[in-house]
């Protein structure tokens, strides 16, 4: 899983608590085309259980969850 | 043949009926507490079902009227009990309590400063938010009434309308979620 994956939009949402982050993402995938990627950056310990459950709901895919720094980067392909 | 196509008609007919009794992806929650962190997790969930793709009612009934009265505005033409009800319940957000640890208003006031601190969204902040994400708000007819609340002095909130208990059960009945706050 080392492939580069292309991002269209970042949404940076660093420092904002739950449930700011699902619903800055809910807004911000809608600026990209269906088939584009969003970053998105988070430092809500909660958004690590909270992303899987809302692409899941709402229909999208969630690609990757980059835990490696402090703030965590979920890629989010946007499907609908 | 003609047996077949009669039974798939049957069918057809059954399945749209039943169809009609698949609840919707909706949430409905009646605000009946009138405390700052109850309605406060109301309103997170409320916008975080937006989040999720789902459609949000939420019901305003006895003590969880007085939160959607506007600090700033004024209802004329109160009887005397009107009046007094008026002004003991809280005007709006900023009057509201904590349900625990208020401690005369300082436990409310610490959560508030530690809130902002933290950068939580406040009442005011998510009540906005709701409206921004198009959160249905029905307010109890019986409630306004009881304690002499006129429409005028309720908050500017766009999707906000006033009901009776059947329009609830309506929505409630037609919701997968349902919530009691």
């Amino acid at each position: 899983m080392n492939e580069e994956i292309k991002v269209d939009k970042t949404l940076d949402l660093k420092g904002l608590p739950c449930p700011m982050p699902i619903l800055k993402t809910s807004r911000g995938i809608k600026e990209v085309e269906i088939g584009q990627v969003i970053e998105v950056l988070s430092t809500d310990p909660g958004s690590l259980s909270d992303f899987p459950s809302w692409t899941r709901s709402s229909g999208n895919e969630l690609l990757k969850t980059d835990q490696s720094g402090e703030v965590t980067k979920f890629y989010i392909k946007r499907l609908v | 043949m003609q047996n077949i196509e009669a039974q798939i008609e049957e069918l057809k007919s059954q399945i749209s009926a039943m169809d009609k009794q698949i609840p919707s992806n909706k949430i409905s929650m009646i605000v009946f507490s009138g405390d700052m962190d109850k309605v406060l997790a109301a309103f997170v969930i409320a916008t975080g079902a937006v989040a999720m793709g789902m459609e949000v009612v939420m019901f305003f009934t006895f003590w969880g009227t007085p939160i959607l009265r506007d600090k700033n505005k004024k209802a004329g033409g109160k009887d005397t009990m009107g009046k007094m009800f008026g002004a003991m319940l809280p005007k709006g957000t900023c009057e509201v309590k904590l349900s625990k640890m208020n401690m005369g208003g300082m436990g409310t006031a610490m959560m508030k400063s530690l809130m902002k601190k933290k950068n939580v969204a406040s009442l005011d902040q998510m009540i906005e938010m709701a409206q921004e994400f198009g959160v249905q708000i029905y307010v109890c007819e019986m409630s306004m009434d009881l304690m002499g609340f006129k429409r005028e002095e309720m908050i500017d909130y766009a999707q906000m309308s006033y009901c009776g208990v059947a329009t609830f059960l309506e929505q409630a009945k037609d919701s997968r979620i349902q919530l009691f706050i």
